[in-house]
């Protein structure tokens, strides 16, 4: 069992030194906040033989930092650029940086990350650590296709490094994809190795509003006339059907792909479009990407692209109002509102017998001890998953809730 | 350890005696794949017609506590899918159904035995295709595609086999039978079948891989580039690649490979005296739009200093150097006795120092290197021809090998890029990950696995693991 709080921040100090600044959250938690991964490693190691349960944090903009535990770990001390090589299109970055501050750094270069998640302020941590790929998913694949490599710190206090700096590598076993998206449930990420693009020459957005129905069709007829745009998402401020829906398909790329595909894509739409160049269209993302952390509930819905409708149907009929937005081609669905508890877990019940897996992506504390990030699992995968748990933090030292507590 | 002939028995009884083979003859067929320098016949092969029978098969060696290595064409060039006397190899080539075919979802279901080009060719009708295309891809199979992570040339613009998996059904070493991730390809959980895709076969059998189609690109533009040097080709790699232009495909062969293929049946038309050749492959949906960026290329390709800048007429001429390139193992393999195909990866900046280098070590063991790869990510493979039948060629291309691994290293690249580790990259893998990475590697395998019995003796070299989690050395 941890000591008292002061205690703890004796003991904290006198394990990391000048490594590490410590201080207490705003209810008298013991907080550190390492430089270093060594120092990472040491907390956690101690906190496996001291029996502490440690919450980890980065900006504390997406998961609350509201878990119970003996102390906090964050990241935010750890947050520089290590290394950037524009030429061969890869970053060393560490995990406690902004992911604002990230792209700008590396815009600079002309070079950026091709992903969009959702939220305002994050830390590349995070958005690792809970898999937030946003629209641009559907061009450029989930955000694991952006991970060359990780240091993790296991919830034992091991430094392990997976994978690599370039681009092609299947050298050992991809512990790599393992990492991202687990809720940081088998330790804490302290830097990545990033795959970069060179910024595109033109990037176009076409939007057509709507009602959800016509948008969908429209949506699945560009799939079947082969159209591949960099984002299609269908966005809605209310779940339940209405003509304030919008179809937004994102284009990047070379001028003359863009300028084609913009063509195409008009010949198939059936309704007005509107386009959006340079600020206007930033802007536009911006505003959705955020509007999803303004609520205190964010699930992720995984689905075929045929059977969106019904899992939109399904939404509007478990949950009240929220925002919705639906990537059709990728078949993930990112739902953000208010919801209680028992109304989530009825959802997933029905979710899961569609082969729908329902992630909380973000939620308070008591939402996400109660529900768990993943809930239930397919036959034979929760036991996988708990061993892997043992594996990494034998001493059950990180609080993440993966599971329903029932 | 024997295999118990009562387990032989009983696996014969499943599959029939017909699709048991357990003369030496026959299980030498089975000894190498597609890598000659790591030879070892099992004690039996079996060959389930279902995947039921396969279930049977697996419940039986679980039952007995026999090890096991799950084989789909045998054309791995890493020594992965090679048993030893102890243990029976499952060849998986007589499940090659296609389950289904989904051109609205964009996703297809296949059994582990199916050969990777002919899901291209069933897919076609709908306008659709499997991006992942490994050079053997009109023998290897989607199962052995996901035990290695596959690649191929077009994975620069769409990704290696991991990108495309959706869905597996799994049977463990234990036999029970596990689904991981879902239909659409969100997670269930953590991302296991990205865990799972580059397991080498050492955390289960896939027995249902659900992957993701792509639409046929309604345009496509084929060049061929020479240039003078090796650096010149490699100058031009990195240009195109910093212009933002992705292609769909960036190869390169040097002199070496070049003059191989023009001498054999898959004569291409490149040119002999270039001491290297670009092949660059654009796509997109628009002929305009293709060709805008092809001329784009064209020039970035000529301000590097190529000498010539051909483009592919028709699809005739496309396929005809397509060929050239694809088969290029295939025409080095005529040139000697034996041959080593060896992978590696490299920062694209290395890649004209590096190539220099590795045709320093290879003279230096008096051995030829031809190099034909994936220049747009930097995936190397340099190839020595030899015969074994001479005293110390194998001893030098080990020795020469190793050393081209070390380079590849010290650029900060990896040891495999796309061919695995197998028993061939063991010994290098200390070199790229420390105790206890590689401990970590080999505890979670332990979770998948924990008799160890699932290809061992592959991928972790179990002596440099540091002691971790209850796994010892």
């Amino acid at each position: 069992m941890a000591g008292t709080g002061v205690n703890l921040i004796r003991k904290l100090r006198a394990l990391l030194g000048t490594g590490a600044t410590v201080d207490t959250d705003p209810n008298g938690m013991p907080r550190v906040f390492p430089r270093t991964e060594e120092g990472v490693a040491a907390v956690l190691a101690t906190a496996s033989s001291e029996g502490w349960r440690v919450r980890v944090e980065g900006s504390a903009h997406w998961i609350p930092a509201d878990a119970p535990a003996d102390l906090a770990i964050s990241t935010r001390s750890l947050a520089g650029v290590v290394n950037l090589d524009p030429p061969d299109l890869v970053a060393t970055v560490q995990a406690g940086i902004l992911w604002d501050e990230l792209r700008q750094k590396l815009a600079d270069h002309g070079v950026w990350v091709a992903q969009d998640p959702p939220g305002a302020h994050r830390t590349l941590g995070s958005i690792v650590a809970t898999a937030s790929s946003g629209p641009l998913r559907t061009g450029f694949g989930n955000l694991r296709e952006h991970v060359l490599g990780l240091t993790l710190v296991t919830g034992e206090g091991r430094i392990i490094r997976p994978g690599g700096r370039v681009v092609k590598n299947v050298a050992g076993f991809d512990l790599v994809k393992l990492a991202t998206g687990s809720f940081g449930a088998f330790g804490i990420i302290t830097s990545l190795n990033l795959r970069l693009r060179a910024v595109p020459q033109a990037d176009l957005t076409l939007a057509v509003r709507g009602n959800r129905d016509a948008l969908t069709r429209e949506a699945l007829a560009l799939m079947e006339q082969g159209a591949t745009p960099a984002a299609m998402e269908l966005l809605g401020e209310e779940l339940s059907l209405g003509d304030g829906w919008i179809l937004a398909i994102r284009l990047i790329g070379s001028w003359a792909a863009v300028d084609a595909d913009r063509q195409s894509i008009a010949a198939v739409l059936t309704l007005p479009t509107s386009e959006l160049k340079g600020d206007p269209a930033r802007q536009f993302w911006r505003l959705w990407l955020e509007r999803q952390a303004q609520s205190p509930i964010t699930l992720r819905l995984g689905t075929l692209p045929s059977a969106m409708d019904e899992a939109l149907d399904l939404l509007a009929h478990h949950l009240e109002g929220g925002t919705v937005a639906a990537s059709i081609p990728a078949g993930s669905i990112r739902w953000s509102g208010t919801a209680p508890a028992d109304r989530i877990r009825v959802l997933r019940h029905a979710a899961a017998q569609r082969e729908m897996p329902v992630t909380v992506e973000r939620a308070p504390w008591d939402l996400r001890h109660t529900l768990g990030h993943f809930g239930a699992y397919r036959e034979g995968v929760g036991r996988i998953t708990k061993a892997l748990r043992r594996t990494f933090d034998p001493a059950g030292v990180l609080v993440v809730p993966l599971d329903d507590d029932r | 350890m024997n295999v118990p002939e009562q387990a032989l028995g009983a696996i014969e009884g499943v599959v029939g005696r017909r699709w048991i083979r357990r003369a030496p003859a026959e299980l030498e067929t089975y000894a190498t794949d597609g890598l000659p320098t790591r030879h070892s016949r099992p004690c039996a092969v079996v060959l389930p017609g279902s995947r039921q029978e396969l279930v049977s098969v697996v419940r039986i060696l679980a039952h007995y506590g026999i090890p096991f290595v799950a084989r789909g064409a045998g054309t791995g060039l890493s020594g992965g899918a090679v048993g030893d006397r102890d243990s029976v190899v499952i060849g998986l080539t007589r499940l090659n159904r296609i389950l289904l075919i989904d051109p609205r979802n964009r996703r297809a279901v296949v059994e582990p035995g199916v050969v990777n080009v002919r899901l291209s060719e069933a897919a076609r009708p709908y306008g659709l295709y499997y991006a992942p295309d490994p050079s053997s891809q009109t023998a290897c199979t989607i199962g052995g595609n996901v035990a290695e992570n596959a690649g191929g040339p077009h994975c620069l613009k769409y990704g290696v086999t991991s990108s495309h998996v959706l869905e597996l059904e799994i049977i463990l070493p234990d036999g029970s039978l596990v689904n991981l991730g879902s239909p659409g390809g969100e997670p269930w959980g953590p991302d296991l079948v990205g865990l799972f895709v580059g397991s080498e076969g050492m955390f289960g059998i896939a027995t249902r891989i659900a992957v993701r189609l792509l639409p046929l690109p309604k345009a496509v533009r084929t060049l061929l580039a020479d240039f003078p040097s090796l650096k010149t080709a490699g100058e031009a790699v990195s240009a195109i690649i910093a212009s933002g232009i992705v292609p769909a495909a960036l190869e390169m062969m040097d002199q070496n490979c070049v003059r191989v293929v023009e001498e054999s049946i898959y004569a291409a038309g490149y040119p002999v005296d270039a001491a290297a050749v670009l092949i660059v492959e654009l796509d997109g949906n628009s002929q305009e739009a293709v060709a805008a960026e092809a001329a784009e290329v064209e020039r970035l390709l000529k301000d590097s200093g190529a000498g010539t800048v051909r483009m592919a007429a028709d699809e005739r001429e496309r396929e005809r150097l397509w060929q050239g390139r694809k088969k290029a193992f295939g025409a080095l393999g005529r040139i000697s006795p034996d041959l080593v195909v060896q992978d590696a990866v490299v920062p694209r900046t290395a890649l004209p120092e590096v190539l220099e280098k590795i045709s320093s070590i290879a003279a230096a063991y008096g051995l030829k290197v031809s190099n034909v790869f994936h220049a747009g990510d930097g995936n190397l493979h340099p190839n020595l021809n030899f015969d074994r039948r001479e005293p110390d060629q194998l001893s030098r291309v080990e020795r020469c090998s190793a050393e081209i691994m070390e380079l590849c290293i010290k650029a900060g690249g990896s040891i495999t890029g796309e061919h695995g580790v197998g028993t061939d990259k063991l010994r290098y893998m200390p070199l790229i990950f420390d105790g206890d990475t590689l401990a970590a590697m080999r505890a979670v395998r332990r979770v998948f696995d924990p008799q160890e019995r699932a290809n061992r003796g592959k991928v972790v070299p179990v002596h440099a693991c540091r002691e971790w989690s209850g796994v010892t050395a």
